[in-house]
């Protein structure tokens, strides 16, 4: 048991919050944000050119090799940033599938890409009933001569508008809701029948509806068994969770910081607003929020290295519903904490809300993943 | 970061876990599974056992016998007493006087004291809080005079927990009146027994006799049963209440009181089918589950840090312990009340004795009453919140 970072973690954390002190205030966001789909291309080179994107491919791929806690710590960091670069669509989700799914020719394919910053990803599989079911997918991938045809409407793709390649699931065989008969396909954004449809976000993120009309992709561009990668596709789920939830805990420490920093300098009555005992305890109950919150993430963090999927899964979905609950209480009350200024737009703090509010409805809301856990029979 | 135990650590894990099930009488399992209050006899033969095992006082140095263990080890100790359960070891004197004698006192008192305390041959209580001193604990008037060589000790206590079994007590006297607040207190210990310590019961909520009124009349107490130096008790009082951390959240209690309700809910029906089957409850259940894994992970951290960081000061962390070790016990407790239901009503044990899932039932709601003391005692949750506003926040 040791909750220690090692030394190489270390300088990794070090080495990424000093990239995002220097590039990533809170006035250069803004100005990312305007950048075409929502971030900025020299950002994205500078965290290739620390070696960030290569963190967890194999060092046969070219990659560190690096584990989850790297991950946790890459995430949780651009959490306090507020970073808008596709790193959870593009290295987690995309470098998930990847690395759990891909043949060594899709790997050397696709990996270099990722690692040197020259390409980047979205996660197609939202549908417009599917809500966070991971198995229900309408879109059709049918079989023709080798390759696929596929079809079918995505929608609130993440980075859908910039990725170089989409990663679809479609459905091979089976009923809309079952769970044998997905499968994970590689889709060049520029292929023929492919329809984009872009826009920003809540979060300052943006995202796009993507329609599928007759598009062709050859037999290799399935991850994974075309007609059974459910499994692969709630692995790399599960992951992204992981991620979501130490960027979350990055968004919910640094709100909880600068709400604190706030109550030492706003003035009322004469006196700093946080010598008022019931905004002292609010502060107090967002500090216990966000610990809980860190050690959950941690646990998650862990777990999603667990051999026995169910397992992995019933963390995992603890965690979120954790990190759901702390993270709309820290969110809201950072906001209340800050008063008028909470609500407006050119205050920091109403941003991390917004982030925080969208991650507890990505891949899975609290009262989803809750359900989850009491369904695979609680944690004692 | 490595989150798993070591192979040492389950080794460990199992050779405790094994001594508590063969070594903890049945009976005394039994009642703390239900609820019940163990008689002191109870109570001092299992320490006993505890003790002659070497495991009495785990904590304490290896010179006044304790074990040298680890924090990770400590805190494996704790979660399986809880869970199976078995008494902890009096606190008032391993974890609090205890610590203050070894750490404060002369050669001379401990050797008088602490032996005496890991046998529990005294069973002590604390005189910390009075009628108007309770969160405001510096505010405190019971004095102590010197008068030759002796103390002469006025005042009252309340609170005092389980003083109708102490044989000493440890007390926190005014000894310099014109000081202020925080200083002019002293740490002085003394015999129940003595002439002019009248005892007198407080009933609370749930019917039990846990805490008393402890009034002190010219009790005469030899100089020498001061520990430390006179004026610095409060320094003293700080050190102990900061001391006790890892037992803090009490998760092993709330897994234990867990696997009771899930128990339970598989034999009380509702709408024709056990409680558990229902989805509402359960998922309340399982919220409570999530809180306290967190709670859980959250202590280890602490742990960890303490084993790799040194004691030293009070984690201000052991803040978040306690408000969210607390509202867990309770909310468990709340849970053992919504399946039992409506009979959780009878005062006596449930004449239905051929029911088993039943014949405990009496215990439920005293149970769920007298657990809202755990976010009172030991400075209250809200005592908690101005520790973390100020030692973490910095407000």
């Amino acid at each position: 048991m040791d909750f220690d970072l090692s030394e190489e973690q270390r300088l990794l954390k070090e080495s990424v919050d000093g990239l995002l002190t220097d590039a990533y205030e809170f006035e250069q966001r803004k100005k990312y944000m305007k950048e075409k789909g929502g971030w900025s291309k020299a950002i994205w080179s500078k965290l290739a050119e620390q070696g960030l994107l290569g963190l967890p491919f194999a060092e046969d791929d070219g990659g560190f090799g690096a584990g989850a806690v790297e991950t946790m710590i890459v995430m949780e960091a651009l959490g306090k940033a507020l970073v808008l670069e596709p790193y959870l669509a593009t290295v987690v989700i995309g470098g998930g599938f990847l690395r759990h799914g891909a043949s060594p020719a899709q790997k050397q394919a696709h990996i270099p890409g990722i690692i040197d910053g020259s390409k980047t990803f979205a996660f197609a599989q939202l549908e417009k009933n599917s809500r966070y079911d991971l198995g229900d997918v309408s879109t059709s991938a049918k079989k023709k001569g080798n390759g696929w045809v596929i079809d079918g409407e995505k929608f609130v793709v993440v980075n859908g508008e910039n990725a170089d390649t989409l990663i679809v699931t479609a459905r091979t065989k089976g009923g809309q809701r079952e769970r044998t008969g997905v499968g994970v396909f590689l889709v060049p954004a520029n292929a023929k029948g492919v329809a984009k449809k872009g826009y920003p976000t809540q979060d300052g993120l943006h995202a796009a509806d993507i329609t599928f009309t007759g598009v062709e992709v050859g037999a290799d561009a399935a991850i994974g068994d075309p007609e059974n990668a459910l499994p692969l596709v709630e692995r790399v789920v599960d992951e992204a969770r992981t991620a979501m939830c130490a960027e979350a805990v990055g968004a919910m420490d640094e709100s909880l910081k600068t709400t604190v920093e706030y109550l030492k300098t706003r003035k009322q009555f004469g006196v700093a607003i946080g010598s008022f005992q019931s905004l002292q305890h609010r502060a107090a109950d967002m500090f216990v929020a966000v610990e809980q919150a860190r050690s959950m993430s941690m646990f998650a963090t862990m777990a999603s290295d667990f051999d026995d999927p169910k397992e992995r899964s019933k963390a995992i979905a603890a965690a979120k519903v954790q990190i759901g609950k702390s993270g709309k209480f820290v969110g809201q009350q950072s906001i209340q904490l800050h008063g008028g200024i909470g609500m407006t737009q050119e205050a920091k703090i109403g941003h991390y809300f917004k982030r925080l509010t969208m991650i507890e409805n990505s891949f899975g809301d609290t009262d989803f993943h809750l359900r989850r856990v009491t369904e695979a029979g609680g944690l004692v | 970061m490595d989150l798993a135990f070591t192979k040492e650590e389950m080794t460990f894990r199992e050779e405790v876990r094994s001594f508590f099930r063969d070594n903890v009488p049945a009976e005394t399992r039994k009642k703390l599974v239900e609820g019940r209050h163990l008689s002191k006899d109870e109570m001092i033969a299992w320490w006993r056992i505890l003790n002659k095992k070497g495991w009495g006082v785990s904590h304490w140095p290896t010179e006044y016998g304790g074990t040298g263990w680890t924090s990770v080890q400590h805190y494996i100790f704790n979660e399986e007493l809880q869970m199976h359960p078995a008494p902890a070891p009096l606190a008032f004197g391993v974890s609090m006087v205890g610590p203050v004698i070894y750490t404060f006192g002369n050669d001379a008192q401990k050797k008088q004291y602490l032996p005496r305390i890991a046998n529990v041959d005294d069973w002590w209580c604390q005189g910390f809080s009075e009628p108007g001193s309770g969160s405001d604990l510096a505010s405190l008037k019971t004095k102590a005079e010197r008068k030759g060589d002796k103390w002469i000790i006025n005042g009252q206590k309340t609170w005092t927990t389980l003083a109708q079994h102490a044989d000493m007590i440890f007390c926190l006297c005014r000894t310099d009146p014109s000081a202020k607040k925080q200083t002019g207190i002293s740490f002085i210990v003394f015999s129940m027994n003595s002439k002019g310590v009248t005892v007198r019961p407080i009933e609370t909520i749930d019917g039990g006799h846990e805490v008393n009124e402890v009034f002190f009349d010219d009790v005469e107490v030899p100089i020498e049963n001061l520990i430390g130096e006179e004026n610095k008790g409060w320094d003293y009082a700080k050190f102990l209440l900061g001391n006790e951390r890892t037992g803090i959240a009490r998760v092993g209690v709330s897994k234990e009181r867990i696997r009771r309700i899930k128990d339970l809910a598989s034999k009380v029906e509702s709408n024709g089918r056990p409680v558990i089957e229902d989805q509402g409850f359960r998922e309340k259940l399982a919220a409570v589950e999530i809180e306290l894994k967190a709670l859980e992970l959250t202590q280890l951290r602490v742990v960890a840090d303490e084993g790799k960081h040194g004691k030293g000061k009070p984690n201000p962390a052991s803040s978040v312990l306690k408000i969210k070790g607390s509202e867990i016990q309770q909310t468990t407790t709340e849970l053992l009340m919504e399946v039992i239901g409506p009979f959780a009503a009878p005062y006596d044990e449930h004449p239905d004795s051929s029911n088993e899932a039943m014949d405990w039932t009496a215990q439920i709601a005293p149970s769920y009453f007298n657990n809202r003391k755990v976010s009172i005692y030991g400075g209250s949750n809200e005592i908690q919140r101005n520790i973390i506003t100020k030692a973490v926040l910095g407000l």
